[in-house]
């Protein structure tokens, strides 16, 4: 999914136009949380950014390699950050679990990542380098990530085309046998590596096959069609919290199983799914990450979201997901919608030049169809909203914009629109039935990826010791958007190259004492996992999971999807409450706990997607400025453009569950940056 | 379709899904009718529609695999009227329900191979392909240990060639297709992907005769050149690979393998 | 499988060649059946080098039949449970004959063997020349003679075109585009060319142009 971010943006001192507002007097959220300590993140160490990595390398405990093989790491998820760290944990020697709730590990959607990955190889000696792609990463996360992690990506990112070269991952290549690099993202570097449109699948497959590999030395073992539902904390002798194992439902058998260990990692990916439609796969769920929330991780900054404004539109009740196009497209189709609501039924062919509104050229002159995604898909939520969407009407409301190619075929000939877009106009004409080459394709804005997520250090260990979380199911290093082709990076970063390295000196304390399967805290998650699953086979409800799944995605695409504000999010709550109690009352789960029931399988998921579209309306309403991916309409310019507060908000949003029913504690984490000064972006 | 006075009206059809509780529980084919089926719908937002309506009558709703719906993570799969991933040359995610017409019956039954037995219904176990990959289908690389990427140069025919064939989405539909139940297309693939690199080179005979064998024990067929797989794989991939995998066999057992 | 078939493609060839002699006359057909037993006396015995091709033939024939019944038992343990509704989209008449189409060939190859070698099945009285025995075999009022042996090089044709290409597969001779195109080609003409060969002869008696 990943595909460039338009970043045509002039910098202006953020503290200019930002006028100085006090926290305490814009906090929207404060009935809704308890204030918290702050926190910090412990591990990174201080000095020259560009040596805080090789120094924590240097300081990070080392395991014994006879050691090694006795301790235990679970490994949850086998995208590109789990397949990578289970695959370079089982080379290193431990004894790995890895885990998956497809069939087989290779089906992780990091697969459909189709743009590319980015490395600051320089191989074009166009003026890259590790510091220029660290500086785009934060200024492209809207200067809220943290600058430590994201120099350590930019750093270990060369290393990761290395390992995949190696690996006989395909990747582009020039004629002379090098390997190719486009420009992505309007970055002015061409950093990106790409197998074709399918990088992802390339990257995950050879990630994947490394796993395998370890499977055959014994060093991995992999369980499939298995789905974590539970986190183990247990206290050793000295008292200290450690995550020590997971519970797990054979989806096949139904049976509730016990794996312990000397550290459990998560690398099971983002929550898109909160919003019922999204481009992520069907079983892409938060239920790993939110049961360790509910355990003591703190999630954060759950409320960036990144929404993509080329994608196939709705179209019926019946959609169950949705489909990214490159965002390409924009550079050679117009974009616009009828002038009078009359026209929206209307072939669009018959509708006259005159009464066409390309409204995105008539507002952003400058940047016409090139504008940043975010300012895309708002001004096509605007338009729609408006009564002036083209496509089918789904619930009342037709959610479409055109994205039209004929200046581009009569400029440029259709053999030559064809050339750069077959691709993706056969896909287009596959999913809609209709040919882009003679209609305006049409195109709506959906959710493809979160930037938040469980909260990390570092380490990338969460706030429970012994819990590690790589890959999109942290929240570390995008800050509050993330650039085209970054994913990959990021997922692969950890896995390969970071994660490997941290999780040593958590481990060098190993191997810690023998955890019994009647050890109280084991008891206690196996019988909560088994309670929870009773409850849902019993309720004899009314109402389908999917129908509550549907009803929690209009909550949260209308409230908190691409313009948020404090009415609205305030509304989401309990409008999210009501449908909670409700589900646990009336949902109607068939069949039964000891067999395959993709009902059941559901049931938990969305159980876990309602409390967390709480929290991440929680979230957004405490931030009441607009950065990246998450838009408060309380805070814009005259231009209606995204305003973010630093003096406010430059912090991470780190949430701790408390308990069913009661506020989460906040804890705020500053971002300060040393080797990066803040802007505020403009696209004047 | 368009009724009288414009508005779209659904498609009527007949399915014929086969239905099995679990791995050891015989199955039989199930008759179900659903309605008001838009031609805009994907092949499994269709299930979708008639699981809704199961679950609402109170029968267990149909189980069948699927994960990304956007053709490439390889979970879905399902034989439609007699066709892997039905008659449309794509995954059956990505199969629209303009290809069927209103009335028709449709068969949908699982992949059938011994070697992907039936979990329930429609979902097949493909751990076997999982295993064969265990036998050889990587590099031997560990991490860290990777020279720099461009101290080798491979020449792009040969990159886009090993592109193509690394595009297998280890779907089974190959398998399902074969009259001889073989999944030479699948290793195939792989083999000439690997095969093609100069990277893959220090392992090429021992894979493909360890992955041939793992093959064989898994209980698949032998190939017989009937050209069914290929026509069923979603991504083309073309029966070059299996010719490539019978030269590599052989050039193997004359280095003694 | 593909090298016994092989051999017996080389074999076929040769065979047709020597049926073709018959349109040079009974000399030249019952001369070349004659040099056939004498062939390289006296290094090789009297119908020495026919016993070492019946004894490749043999070899062939035996490991041909055990690849293909092996081939047939493993497709059918690999899928137990059937279709109920199966479509071939790509595979051709030939291919899908090879299994019954083998088993009548050798049921055939048998009957040959038992016509012209043994003589066990007489059908036109004894006669000492190979010349006179093959056109008193395909006479008009034996008419289901001809019809057996037409039928089997229809047989035959299926079993080469499917044969032949599959074949240059195995054998890896087709790792691209283009060369499957000309194992295909290859498939074709062999099956044309053999078969129609041997179709020749009764054929060229049935209608008098022999006699």
């Amino acid at each position: 999914m990943t595909d460039s971010h338009s970043e045509f943006s002039s910098d202006v001192d953020s503290h200019a136009d930002a006028p100085t507002i006090d926290p305490d007097l814009i906090d929207d959220a404060i009935d809704y949380y308890t204030p918290g300590e702050p926190i910090v993140d412990a591990k990174a160490p201080t000095g020259p950014i560009d040596q805080r990595w090789s120094t924590r390398k240097f300081e990070a405990r080392l395991v014994n390699p006879s050691n090694r093989r006795k301790l235990d790491v679970i490994i949850v998820g086998t995208g590109l950050a789990g397949a990578s760290a289970a695959a370079t944990l089982g080379e290193a020697g431990y004894n790995v679990k890895s885990f998956c709730y497809q069939d087989s590990p290779r089906r992780a959607h990091s697969i459909a990542a189709q743009g590319g990955i980015n490395a600051a190889k320089n191989y074009k000696e166009d003026g890259d380098s590790v510091h220029r792609l660290f500086y785009d990463t934060v200024k492209g996360g809207d200067y809220r990530s943290r600058e430590s992690n994201v120099y350590r990506l930019a750093e270990v990112s060369t290393n990761i085309i290395d390992q995949c070269v190696a690996q006989g991952v395909p990747f582009a290549r020039e004629y002379g046998g090098l390997l190719d690099n486009r420009s992505f993202g309007g970055v002015q570097v061409s950093r990106t590596f790409y197998a074709r449109g399918q990088t992802g699948q390339q990257l995950l497959i050879g990630a994947y096959q490394a796993l395998e590999r370890q499977v055959a030395a014994g060093t991995v073992t992999t369980y499939t069609r298995h789905e974590m539902l539970e986190v183990i904390v247990a206290e050793d002798e000295a008292g200290q919290s450690r995550a020590r194992g997971i519970i797990v439902r054979d989806m096949v058998t139904g049976e509730i199983e016990t794996h312990l260990a000397d550290v459990v990692v998560l690398a099971s990916g983002g929550y898109g799914n909160v919003f019922y439609l999204s481009t992520n796969a069907m079983g892409c769920n938060v239920t790993a990450a939110w049961r360790a929330h509910r355990k003591g991780a703190y999630m954060a900054n759950p409320c960036y979201t990144q929404i993509h404004p080329t994608c196939i539109p709705v179209s019926g009740p019946h959609q169950s997901k949705l489909t990214l196009m490159s965002e390409s497209l924009r550079n050679d189709g117009r974009i616009w919608v009828p002038k009078n609501k009359a026209d929206c039924a209307k072939d669009p062919r018959e509708i006259p030049e005159e009464d066409r509104d390309y409204y995105l050229e008539r507002i952003y002159p400058s940047f016409g169809n090139l504008v940043p995604r975010d300012i895309a898909s708002r001004a096509a939520k605007y338009q729609c909203d408006d009564g002036r969407g083209v496509g089918p009407e789904v619930e009342g409301v037709r959610r479409g914009v055109y994205l039209d190619f004929a200046d581009a075929i009569g400029r440029l000939g259709r053999d030559a629109v064809e050339e750069k877009y077959g691709n993706l106009f056969d896909m287009y004409a596959r999913i809609t039935g209709e040919d882009p080459y003679e209609t305006p394709m049409r195109i709506y804005p959906a959710v493809h990826y979160v930037m938040g997520g469980l909260w990390v250090d570092y380490d990338l260990q969460s706030s429970i010791p012994g819990l590690f979380v790589t890959g999109e199911a942290n929240f570390s290093d995008h800050g509050a958007n993330r650039l085209g082709a970054s994913a990959l990076m990021q997922g692969l970063a950890d896995g390969y190259f970071v994660l490997p390295h941290t999780i040593r000196d958590y481990l060098a304390d190993g191997p810690f004492e023998k955890l019994e399967e009647s050890h109280p805290a084991v008891v206690e998650a196996k019988a909560a996992v088994e309670e929870r699953i009773n409850h849902f086979l019993t309720v004899g409800g009314t109402r389908s999971v999917d129908s509550y799944h549907r009803e929690l995605g209009h909550i949260m695409w209308e409230y908190c999807g691409m313009e948020r504000t404090e009415d609205g999010l305030k509304k989401a709550i309990d409008l999210i409450r009501t449908l909670k109690d409700d589900f646990y009352r009336n949902v109607k789960v068939l069949g039964t706990a000891d067999s395959l029931n993709q009902s059941l399988e559901k049931a938990g998921r969305v159980a876990d997607f309602i409390e967390l579209g709480e929290l991440m309306c929680i979230d957004a309403l405490n931030r009441r400025e607009s950065c990246g991916g998450h838009f408060r309409a309380e805070s814009q310019t005259e231009d209606g453009e995204a305003l973010r507060h630093d003096d406010a908000f430059a912090y991470v949003a780190a949430w701790e569950f408390v308990a069913d029913g009661e506020k989460p504690i906040l804890h705020k984490e500053d971002l300060t940056y040393t080797a990066i000064e803040m802007k505020q972006r403009s696209y004047k | 379709m368009s009724a009288p006075d414009g508005t779209k009206t659904g498609m009527k059809l007949t399915l014929n899904i086969w239905r099995q509780p679990d791995a050891t529980s015989p199955g039989k084919m199930h008759t179900y009718q659903v309605e008001d089926v838009s031609e805009d719908m994907s092949f499994l937002e269709m299930l979708d529609v008639l699981n809704e309506q199961l679950n609402a009558a109170g029968e267990d709703p149909v189980a069948f695999d699927s994960d990304c719906r956007e053709g490439i993570c390889g979970m879905c799969g399902l034989m439609i009227n007699g066709q892997a991933h039905g008659p449309v040359t794509t995954t059956t995610c990505q199969l629209h329900m303009r290809s069927f017409k209103d009335g028709e019956t449709i068969t949908i039954e699982p992949w059938r191979a011994d070697a992907f037995p039936v979990l329930k219904d429609l979902v097949v176990d493909r751990g076997a392909f999982d295993r064969i990959i265990q036998q050889g289908g990587y590099i031997s690389v560990n991490t860290g240990s990777a020279p720099e990427a461009h101290s080798v140069q491979v020449p792009k025919e040969d990159a886009d060639r090993a592109f193509d064939m690394a595009t297998c989405i280890g779907c089974g539909a190959c398998v399902a297709a074969c009259p001889n139940g073989s999944a030479s297309l699948f290793m195939g693939a792989k083999i000439t992907h690997l095969g093609q690199l100069p990277q893959g080179q220090a392992e090429r005979d021992k894979r493909v005769v360890n992955m041939v064998a793992q093959h064989d024990h898994e209980g698949f067929g032998g190939c017989t050149n009937i050209g069914e797989c290929t026509s069923a794989c979603p991504k083309e991939i073309p029966l070059d690979v299996i010719s490539q995998l019978n030269k590599d066999l052989r050039t193997a057992m004359k280095h003694g393998r | 499988m593909a090298v016994t078939g092989l051999v017996f493609i080389g074999y076929v060839l040769l065979h047709m060649y020597g049926n073709l002699k018959v349109f040079a006359g009974q000399e030249a057909f019952d001369e070349y059946a004659h040099h056939l037993r004498t062939f390289g006396e006296p290094m090789l015995p009297h119908e020495g080098l026919l016993w070492i091709i019946r004894a490749v033939l043999l070899l062939s024939i035996i490991g041909h039949a055990y690849a293909a019944f092996t081939l047939w038992g493993r497709a059918n343990r690999a899928r137990t449970q059937k279709y109920v509704v199966k479509k071939a989209v790509a595979a051709t008449l030939s291919s899908k004959m090879m299994r019954w189409g083998g088993v009548t060939l050798l049921l055939f190859v048998i009957f040959h063997l038992l016509h012209f070698t043994t003589r066990t099945i007489n059908v036109n009285g004894d006669k000492d020349s190979p010349y006179e025995r093959v056109v008193s075999s395909f006479q008009p009022e034996m008419w289901w003679v001809t019809v057996i042996y037409l039928l089997a090089m229809g047989a035959l044709a299926m079993h080469l075109r499917h044969g032949v290409w599959s074949a240059c597969q195995t054998l890896g001779l087709t790792n691209n585009a283009k060369s499957r195109a000309r194992a295909n080609f290859a498939g074709v003409f062999l099956a044309v060319v053999i078969a129609g060969g041997f179709a020749l002869v009764p054929l060229s008696i049935l209608l008098g142009i022999v006699d």
